[in-house]
Formats: structure tokens, C-alpha cells, sequence
């Protein structure tokens, strides 16, 4: 009995000792050399931001910094994101990205880091601020004017369309919202829009949403959803409804992909995410060592629909 | 509800009886409220709408049918989202990457789901943790598994034939082409029934108003109320795991990241059918009913085109209203 719990405390001392010395080791380490960049993102469970993390990561490598990647679990939680970027500026990074859930919550933070002379890279949304040194980003208004031209193209410039968007609040959200409608306006009057409406990027909140919109208005022509999840949510909609209406979608992910090959879906405009975390880290080295940057960084978007799906420039910043 | 005649087997139908009230209450609320969007939009009553309606009514109706018979125990289980979803997941990991047959895949979630249930069941009998801490803690863990499973991919089940028919299809169609029901509808129909049947007919039924009512007066008859409490969470972690079939039959693919949230509108739909969150007392029926005002409420009011961020406050005030609404009867019945 006593034995064993002799030999329980030494092992349990041991193991104890083990990880603190491997701890001071990596801090140790840390301090000593290598270049730190922190990204916080919106989240990082849709595949877009897995795409994003991706390019980062690939640009980490070939400039040997270390990258990382850390955002919310969803797009409302703007609080949560807050605490991610007061800890990461705690940690005393070389320069800082983040993509802010909210462009105005953040700034007292970004202040902060100003003063503490850490440079800000703001990626895929853009903050209402001039702390950051340059923003990567699409310009996601004018890729929302392509979505509308594409939708006027499809239903032959007039009828009745609408937007499931994915949120009310974020700057992507309403870019998009704004850029498609703001060109349906200019360019198409014959075009009524019925709804807009927010699934929060939830596939079944966005499904139901499109339900209710194919019913409220069933001589309707086309459905345009904003990002990965409200465009799907269109697509199961509209599939359950058994409707033949434009859809008309917004980044890539596999059964977005499906749903084009198989007509379902007319088209999407997919940004370049992978590009979108190369630039960041990229401007953010250049940054944290002095060199000035353009302020914006147009990381490009691209139309893709079933005839040009499997191009290579169009396959390498689809992802699944 | 301090019964020193805890006799659990005349308890419980005396208490059923107190929930008819209550029921009628909340279908009255029902018809009100489709008469009303009805009125409002000639689009509102047509087929199409009213198949989607019951559409968007099964996964949350199978989510809060299962967490009634948690709540009828004076419980709560805030991990029935996440549950559902981790389900969907093992149940993508075997289908889609070792190519199990669908039933495999059927009886996989379920048996996913019902250890869940178990393990949050053991944590709040057993080792005594509250169940609003001990399935909070299971919500996390839930949702973490979900994504490191997955790597944070969804898993689709484009290869596993009839999987979307499950919730999608309909078997009501051939018969009745008018009106095609979809299977999901009727799962969840299946499910109440079975669950109503156990509430009304069986000892563990009997027990679970019991535990609500006065736990320690069934422990102190010398029943295992430790044992029974487990077999009632197994149980409805076993209907989450059917959720979980639902959700991801209906969206194709296992999303690792939804989940979180699906928990509140199942308990909301419970209590606006009248079960109390103090235990005890709650019908399988009212909370059918208590679901169909939700998916009623939030369909007609897109279809009247009501701004979305009004539809949020009025949702909060229908369920607030509710609520009240019983408070105000049991008052008047005392």
C-alpha cells in the first residue's frame, strides 16, 4: 500500500516536471528567435477558413514564422473574438491579423496594439479604423454586383428574386447584400426583390428560410445566398420544394461544388481564401519588419458555374 | 408538489390529467396563430407550406420529445444539440468511411446517442454533479469530439444510397400523392407515439413523473432512483441519436459545427407545451404541439415577410406569453 503510493507520487512528480520543463523550453525558444504572427479569424470550422489557415500556413512555412489561427466558433460571437485578440496581443506578437467580426469592437484593442507599436494586417473584412497598416480582403461588393449581373443574365432581366444572407451585422454580410442589391438596382429595375432575410450561415435556418420565401412567392425566378452555408440552405430548399428557380451561390465547399455539376445550382462567386491567408502573413512579415504596405490588398473573385468548374486557376481556390 | 402520497403509480395519471388543461391551452394557441397567418397570407395555408412546416417541426420536435421525459424528472440537458450532432457524426464516420450499410448506420447513431445519455446520465446520478453542469460540460465535449473527429470537414453521405430519404423522402406520397408527407414527419410522429406509450404505460414511465414529483420519497420506498435515472437519459440521448439521423439525412452531410443553440428551441417547444421545468408533470402531446407552434410561428411570419429582427422578439414574447398563460391556470386552480 504505502509502496504504491510512493511510487504513484514519483511518477505523478515526474511527469509534472516533464511538462514544465517542456514548457520552459518552447517559451524559451519562442523568446529566442522565431517571428510570431497570431491570426484570429471568424471562425474557423467553415471550410473557408480552413482555406484561409491553409494559405497562412503555407506562407508561415516559407518565411519561417510561426503562424497561428484561432477564431470563434460562430459569427455572432463578437465578444468571444475580443478575448482571442487581447490574448494574443498579451503574447507580444511580432505583427497581428485578425478579421473582425464587428469593424467597430474592435478597435479599443487595436489601439492598444498600436501603442505597443504591433503592427495590424486586417484580413477578409475590413475595420473602420486607420490603425490597420493594410487589409487583405475581396472586395465583396463588387463580387456581389457580379452575383446580381449573373442572376439578371440568368432570369432575362426581369421577375422576382431574393437574398438569404448570412448575417445582418458583419461587414461581409452586408457588403454582399448591399453590392448585389445596390447593382439589381442600377442596372436591372425590372427586377423586384421580394425578401432578405439572415440564416446566420446555419444550413437548416437557411434551408427553412428559402422554404418559406419559395412559398410566400412561388412565381419567383432566383435566390442568391451569400456565403458557403446560406447558399447550401437555398439549395436543400429549393430541392425539398421540387421549384426550378436561378441559384445563384458564394464560395465553394463540396456540396456547393454538387450542386453546380448537377444544374441545381447556376453558378457561385468564389473568393480566393487561400490567397486571403498567404497576403495577411505575408503584409504582416513586411510589416513587423518596417516596410510599408499598400493599404488594400485585393486578394481577387472569380465566377465559377459548371462550364469552367474544373479549370485549374478556378479548381485551385475551390475547396471542398 | 411536496406529495407524501408518492405512491408513483397512482401519482402519475392524477398528474397526466393536470396537463390536459395545458394542452388544450397550447393547441388553442396553435389554431389561433394558423387561423391568424392564414388570414394574413393567401400563401400561408397551401400544401407545399404546410408539408414544410412539419418539415421544419421534426428535428426540433425529436430533440424536445426526448429532453421532455428528461425534464418531466426535474432534470435538463443542454447537450441534446450538440448530442444530435455528434451522433450525425459517428454515423457519417461509419456509412461514408468504412461503408457500413445504411441500418448499421441507423442502429449507430442511436447507440451513440443512448451512451451520450448514458455517460450524462451516470455523472448526474452517480457522482451527483447538477444536471444543468453536468450536461453543460457534455455539450462542450460533445461539440469538441464533433469537430476533431471530423478535422472540422463535413462528412457527406453521398455514397451510402437512400440515406437522404430518411428525412427527405416520402413513404406517405405513394400512397397519398396529394399530400407527401416526408419521412422525417413520420419518424417523428413514431418516436412521440413510442414515448408517449412509455411515459403512459410502462414502470419506467411511471418512474419518471415519480423522480419529478418527490425523488426522495421513491428513493425511500426502496427504489433504485439512481439506475432509472440513467435508463431515462440513455433513452434520450437514443432519441437525439434519430435527430442526428434527421438533420444530417436532410442536409446530406454530418456539419460538425452545427448543433449549439438546437438545444433552447427544443426546451422552449417543451415548455410551451406545458411541461414545468420543476418536473413532475409534462405530455408527449404538448410538446408536439409545443414544436409545431415554433416551426408555425417562425414559418408564417417569413412568409408575411416580417422583418428578421423582428421575428426574433416576437418569438421571445410568444414563448414568455405562454408560459404565463399557464402560470396563470395553475394559480387560478389552486
Amino acid at each position: 500500500m504505502n509502496f504504491r503510493e510512493e511510487t504513484m507520487f514519483t511518477r505523478r512528480h515526474l511527469m509534472g516536471a516533464a511538462a514544465a520543463l517542456a514548457l520552459l523550453g518552447s517559451t524559451g525558444a519562442t523568446l529566442a528567435q522565431e517571428i510570431y504572427i497570431p491570426l484570429i479569424s471568424k471562425g474557423f470550422q467553415h471550410q473557408f477558413w480552413q482555406a484561409v489557415k491553409q494559405g497562412a500556413d503555407k506562407a508561415g512555412a516559407e518565411l519561417g514564422v510561426r503562424v497561428s489561427f484561432d477564431g470563434p466558433d460562430n459569427e455572432t460571437q463578437v465578444d468571444k473574438q475580443i478575448d482571442m485578440l487581447a490574448a494574443a496581443l498579451a503574447n507580444k506578437p511580432a505583427a497581428i491579423g485578425i478579421a473582425a467580426l464587428d469593424s467597430q469592437a474592435v478597435i479599443p484593442l487595436l489601439k492598444k496594439a498600436q501603442e505597443a507599436g504591433i503592427p495590424v494586417i486586417a484580413f477578409d473584412s475590413g475595420v473602420d479604423s486607420d490603425i490597420p497598416v493594410a487589409t487583405a480582403t475581396t472586395d465583396n461588393k463588387a463580387a456581389a454586383a457580379m452575383a446580381a449581373d449573373k442572376m439578371g443574365e440568368l432570369i432575362g432581366g426581369s421577375g422576382k428574386v431574393a437574398v438569404v444572407g448570412h448575417s445582418q451585422t458583419s461587414l461581409t454580410g452586408i457588403d454582399r447584400r448591399d453590392g448585389f442589391l445596390d447593382e439589381l438596382r442600377a442596372k436591372y429595375p425590372d427586377i423586384e426583390v421580394v425578401s432578405v432575410e439572415y440564416g446566420d450561415g446555419d444550413h437548416l435556418k437557411s434551408t427553412e428560410i428559402t422554404k418559406a420565401i419559395l412559398a410566400a412567392n412561388p412565381d419567383i425566378k432566383g435566390i442568391f445566398g451569400t456565403n458557403e452555408g446560406a447558399a447550401i440552405g437555398v439549395v436543400n430548399g429549393v430541392r425539398e420544394m421540387g421549384s426550378k428557380i436561378a441559384i445563384v451561390g458564394f464560395d465553394s465547399g463540396k456540396a456547393q461544388k454538387d450542386a453546380i455539376r448537377s444544374g441545381l445550382m447556376a453558378g457561385a462567386i468564389t473568393q480566393n481564401p487561400v490567397g486571403i491567408g498567404y497576403e495577411t502573413v505575408k503584409a504582416a512579415v513586411a510589416a513587423s519588419k518596417g516596410e510599408t504596405l499598400p493599404k488594400t490588398i485585393d486578394t481577387g473573385f472569380y465566377w465559377y458555374d459548371a462550364t469552367n468548374i474544373d479549370d485549374p486557376d478556378i479548381a485551385a481556390v475551390l475547396y471542398d | 408538489m411536496t406529495g407524501t402520497e408518492a405512491q408513483p403509480a397512482r401519482l402519475a395519471p392524477l398528474l397526466r390529467a393536470g396537463g390536459t388543461h395545458q394542452k388544450l391551452l397550447a393547441f388553442a394557441s396553435l389554431i389561433v396563430l394558423v387561423l391568424g397567418f392564414s388570414l394574413a397570407s393567401p400563401r400561408f395555408f397551401q400544401v407545399d407550406n404546410i408539408l414544410s412546416i412539419l418539415q421544419a417541426t421534426s428535428v426540433n420536435g425529436v430533440l424536445a420529445v426526448g429532453v421532455t421525459l428528461i425534464i418531466i424528472t426535474g432534470g435538463i440537458d443542454l447537450s441534446i444539440g450538440t448530442m444530435m450532432t455528434f451522433c450525425a457524426v459517428i454515423t457519417g464516420v461509419v456509412l461514408t468511411w468504412m461503408g457500413a450499410p445504411l441500418l448499421v448506420g441507423v442502429a449507430t447513431a442511436i447507440a451513440t446517442g443512448a451512451v451520450c445519455g448514458l455517460v450524462s446520465g451516470t455523472l448526474i446520478a452517480k457522482a451527483r454533479i447538477p444536471p444543468f453542469i453536468a450536461t453543460l460540460g457534455m455539450m462542450l465535449v460533445l461539440k469538441g469530439l464533433s469537430l476533431i473527429v471530423t478535422g472540422t470537414r463535413p462528412i457527406y453521405f453521398n455514397d451510402t444510397e437512400g440515406y437522404t430519404e430518411i428525412s427527405t423522402g416520402s413513404l406517405a406520397g405513394k400512397v397519398l400523392p396529394q399530400f407527401p408527407l416526408p419521412n422525417g414527419v413520420l419518424v417523428l410522429f413514431l418516436v412521440a407515439g413510442i414515448v408517449a406509450w412509455i411515459l403512459g404505460r410502462t414502470v419506467l414511465g411511471r418512474y419518471t413523473f415519480a423522480l419529478g414529483s418527490n425523488e426522495e420519497a421513491v428513493r425511500l420506498s426502496g427504489v433504485d432512483t439512481a439506475a432509472w435515472k440513467i435508463a431515462i437519459y440513455a433513452l434520450a440521448g437514443g432519441i437525439c441519436g434519430i435527430a442526428g439521423l434527421l438533420i444530417s439525412s436532410r442536409l446530406n452531410s454530418a456539419q460538425p459545427a452545427l448543433g449549439q443553440g438546437y438545444e433552447l428551441e427544443a426546451i422552449a417547444a417543451v415548455v410551451i407545451g406545458g411541461t414545468s421545468l420543476s418536473g413532475g408533470r409534462g405530455t408527449i402531446l404538448g410538446t408536439l404541439i409545443g414544436a409545431l407552434i415554433m416551426a408555425v410561428l417562425t414559418n408564417g411570419l417569413r412568409v408575411l415577410s416580417v422583418a428578421p429582427e423582428w421575428q426574433t422578439v416576437v418569438t421571445g414574447i410568444i414563448i414568455i406569453t405562454a408560459v404565463y398563460a399557464d402560470q396563470i391556470r395553475r394559480r387560478g386552480s389552486v
